[in-house]
């Protein structure tokens, strides 16, 4: 009967290629966790057969189950979106936000009460840190940008995403990585790059997937129906293309063995340094920042239903944004060991920078010219709205800091922490979570549950996030000082633990930030749940969900 | 033609837009970061940095495993306090075979680039295993279960290896004594101390986390703390000659 079936019904290329690659990768993981060095290798090897060998399952099953006929790209003229992927990635990117603030709470708990790290590796301090950076960056953010830059991508080209499997390949082979990356951090797989933790061999995995994520972004644009590219869609490319880049440079490694986890970074010392920061702050330039700027461009006009603010001015902070973030991480490294010139170009375009960034928060919040008054009855365009004022004043407070003498009292203290905050919880976490409020109704077809519970988890996060950033603007200063501080005879005032001990406090305001920040989230899960779960819209949104370009 | 309608061209065409972006993130980083792999002045001309140790490097990686570079950085800016409180400001030539760099970002706690020499292996053993019995105020966890478990050292002569290939001047003398070298040096007057300081001058050589019968993750490690920032002799060392 199989049989019958397939000769009318043959596979496609993409169906048997993906398969038998996955089912080799299958076999080596096999070979690989049979003579891994360390357990804690051999177990990410059991973790890659594994899902290697239900792809391959999850593959043939598709195959049996599925028409004869590709799905068609438009059903009665209109395109016929596949939004399977968007909706796994953003409940991913909703699961993988309360992960990543739960964690974060309990390591600023750990910080403050150190008997936490209950003298057990696996979730002392510095290895917890890496999950909570990693878990919130690329995996709720990552999530998020997957889930909103299909989404967008698809509606403002009128095309249905290019590819059969690869979209799915896409989401789900990034969020195994994330896997591969967060166990791999709790059992110490880590080669120590801030925010580019993971191992070589999660980091090829990770090029693989994106480079797929590219090819699929960028098919879809090749088959738009709009002669124009949606502004957007420039930010997701800038954001796929340097990530890229900025990927493979930073973490080439030579691996010690196809048997061992460890690797060693091809630059070393200084040089490490610069590529490191290089990558380092782009990572917040291209993840967190044009990544985000594209879910702004999409989502604000359209809650707000006005047109973008200045299409010259999306265009002019498009290209200065991109060119100028470039140069700005040597400002990680004033003072060091790095050459000064490196220095002060990295400050010098730092500066600058704030021009670019206040252009795209500009054009972000004069969207809702004439459509102010919704800022009193929508608390999900406020939110997103109240993201683009965070998002502001971050990137007036980095370039502040990217100063020489601010950054001589600034750096290595928690004013830093403070201000990655300002933009993580402000801008990243607000514009996420405005999108995802957008989304969830749209791709479900169903109407937000409350809109009330939406503002208990405005205000209650409002709270956290001013809580946070203001006892580790206090503690970061306080820090500062104390260092630098000297007795009227010439002597250092304090000892170093003297200052460990003054933040005792600030490290209790910040953890019950963080607190208010999970329930926020707490608050909306369920909202999201009680959404999904309600009865569906009966006539069809997609009248009023018309691109909006 | 206006300028705004030029750029019609990029937002039109997917891979000339893809192209452009490309060229314009290039530019950045290439006038950052090439300079620094030819410019002579990026590293400085001291004497005394060598490659590190079989079980220093060994120490190194655990440093690397638990994430010690969240709280603690390896970089001393030359500014007044911290040089008054950490020693001389840090040179790029001490990291130069540090791979990853691990200069850190955040000071949880004190930097550590120069704390070999400044304690006692026997206060490195007790800060290990509860810190807050000798810095009642610390915050840092308990790393105890170091000095219980048995360093892994089966393939330390292939970290070695690769490290060579990368052009750290490990030769193949070191690599072939590499897993000796790891007992030789976790041992208090071991008969092959002088070879072993032979390979890698001024080696610290003893038993570091007073078990004389095991060699540890606590040797490796106090083994690498107890030698960081101590390889440069600033008595002889030229500020001078190394201004850039």
């Amino acid at each position: 009967m199989a049989n019958a079936l397939s000769a009318q019904k043959p596979m496609t290329l993409g169906e048997g290629g993906l398969a038998l690659a996955l089912a080799a990768l299958a076999l080596l993981s096999i070979v690989v966790a049979a003579k891994a060095y360390t357990p804690e290798y051999a177990f990410h090897a059991y973790l890659f057969t594994a899902a290697s060998v239900a792809a391959v399952f999850a593959i043939i099953n598709r195959y049996y189950e599925r028409p004869t006929e590709p799905a068609p790209l438009t059903i009665d003229g209109k395109p016929n979106y596949n939004m399977g992927p968007v909706k796994f990635a953003t409940i991913a990117g909703m699961f993988w936000g309360i992960a990543a603030f739960s964690v974060g709470l309990y390591i600023a708990c750990e910080l403050a009460f150190p008997f936490l790290n209950l003298d057990l590796q696996w979730i002392s301090f510095g290895r917890l840190r890496p999950l909570h950076t990693s878990a919130a960056i690329f995996a709720f953010g990552g999530n998020v940008l997957l889930a909103t830059s299909f989404y967008v991508v698809q509606r403002t080209c009128r095309a249905r995403l290019a590819g059969d499997l690869a979209p799915w390949f896409v989401v789900l082979g990034y969020n195994f990585f994330i896997l591969i990356a967060g166990t791999g951090y709790l059992l110490g797989i880590t080669q120590s790059k801030e925010y580019a933790e993971p191992e070589w061999y999660a980091d090829l995995w990770l090029t693989i997937v994106w480079v797929t994520y590219f090819l699929v972004f960028m098919g879809t644009i090749m088959r738009r129906k709009e002669p124009h590219i949606y502004v957007a869609n420039w930010f997701y490319l800038a954001f796929i293309v340097t990530i890229a880049v900025l990927h493979l440079f930073n973490n080439a490694a030579i691996p010690v063995s196809l048997f061992s986890s460890k690797s060693y970074i091809v630059w070393s010392g200084v040089q490490d340094a610069m590529v490191q920061w290089w990558y380092g702050h782009n990572a917040v330039g291209f993840f967190l920042t044009a990544g985000f700027l594209a879910i702004m461009y999409y989502f604000i006009p359209k809650r707000a239903n006005r047109p973008i603010y200045s299409y010259r001015l999306s265009i002019i902070h498009f290209w200065a944004l991109i060119f100028l973030y470039i140069w700005a991480g040597p400002h990680h490294l004033h003072y060091t060991a790095l050459p000064d010139w490196a220095q002060t170009l990295g400050m010098t375009f730092s500066i600058i920078l704030w021009m670019p960034s206040w252009g795209g928060m500009i054009n972000g919040i004069m969207t809702l010219s004439g459509a102010w008054d919704k800022l009193r009855t929508d608390p999900v365009l406020r939110m997103m709205v109240v993201s683009v004022a965070f998002y502001g004043m971050s990137t007036f407070e980095g370039p502040m800091m990217s100063v020489k003498v601010v950054n001589s009292l600034s750096h290595y203290t928690n004013w830093t922490i403070g201000h990655v905050h300002s933009g993580a919880l402000g801008w990243v976490a607000y514009i996420s979570f405005g999108a995802i409020y957008c989304l969830v109704p749209w791709l479900w077809n169903r109407t937000l549950y409350s809109l009330k519970l939406v503002n208990w988890h405005f205000w209650i996060s409002t709270i956290g996030i001013v809580l946070y950033i203001t006892s580790m603007w206090v503690a970061g200063i306080l820090q500062g000082l104390m260092w630098r501080a000297y007795t009227a005879l010439g002597f250092l005032e304090y000892s170093f633990v003297e200052s460990v001990e003054a933040m005792h406090p600030f490290y209790i305001i910040r953890a019950l930030g963080g607190l208010l920040f999970l329930i926020g989230a707490l608050i909306m899960a369920w909202n999201l749940w009680k959404t999904v779960n309600s009865a569906e819209v009966a006539e069809p949104a997609g009248l009023t969900l018309a691109p909006a370009e | 033609m206006s300028l705004w309608q030029k750029h019609a061209i990029l937002e039109k065409n997917s891979i000339i837009l893809v192209i452009g972006i490309l060229i314009v993130i290039a530019i950045g980083g290439l006038v950052e970061i090439v300079p620094l792999f030819y410019l002579k002045n990026t590293i400085e001309k001291v004497d005394g940095v060598r490659p590190y140790t079989p079980l220093e490097l060994a120490g190194r990686n655990i440093y690397v495993r638990e994430g010690c570079y969240l709280c603690h950085s390896q970089m001393i800016r030359p500014l007044r306090d911290e040089v008054e409180r950490y020693g001389h400001y840090s040179l790029a030539a001490e990291s130069m075979y540090d791979r990853p760099f691990q200069w850190g970002s955040e000071r949880q706690g004190p930097d550590l680039a120069r704390v070999g020499g400044k304690y006692s292996d026997d206060w490195h053993r007790d800060h290990l295993r509860n810190p807050r019995s000798v810095v009642p105020g610390s915050i840092m966890p308990d790393y105890g279960f170091m000095e219980q478990t048995d360093l892994d050292y089966a393939h330390i002569a292939e970290d070695l290896k690769v490290q060579a290939l990368l052009g750290v001047p490990y030769t193949a003398d070191m690599i072939a004594h590499a897993t000796d070298d790891v007992v030789i040096q976790a041992t208090t007057d071991s008969p092959d101390a002088a070879d072993l300081a032979k390979r890698y001058p001024k080696v610290i050589a003893r038993d570091f986390d007073g078990n004389p019968g095991r060699v540890t993750e606590a040797d490796a490690l106090i083994a690498y703390l107890q030698m960081l920032g101590t390889q440069v002799d600033f008595k002889l060392y030229d500020d001078k000659a190394n201004i850039r």
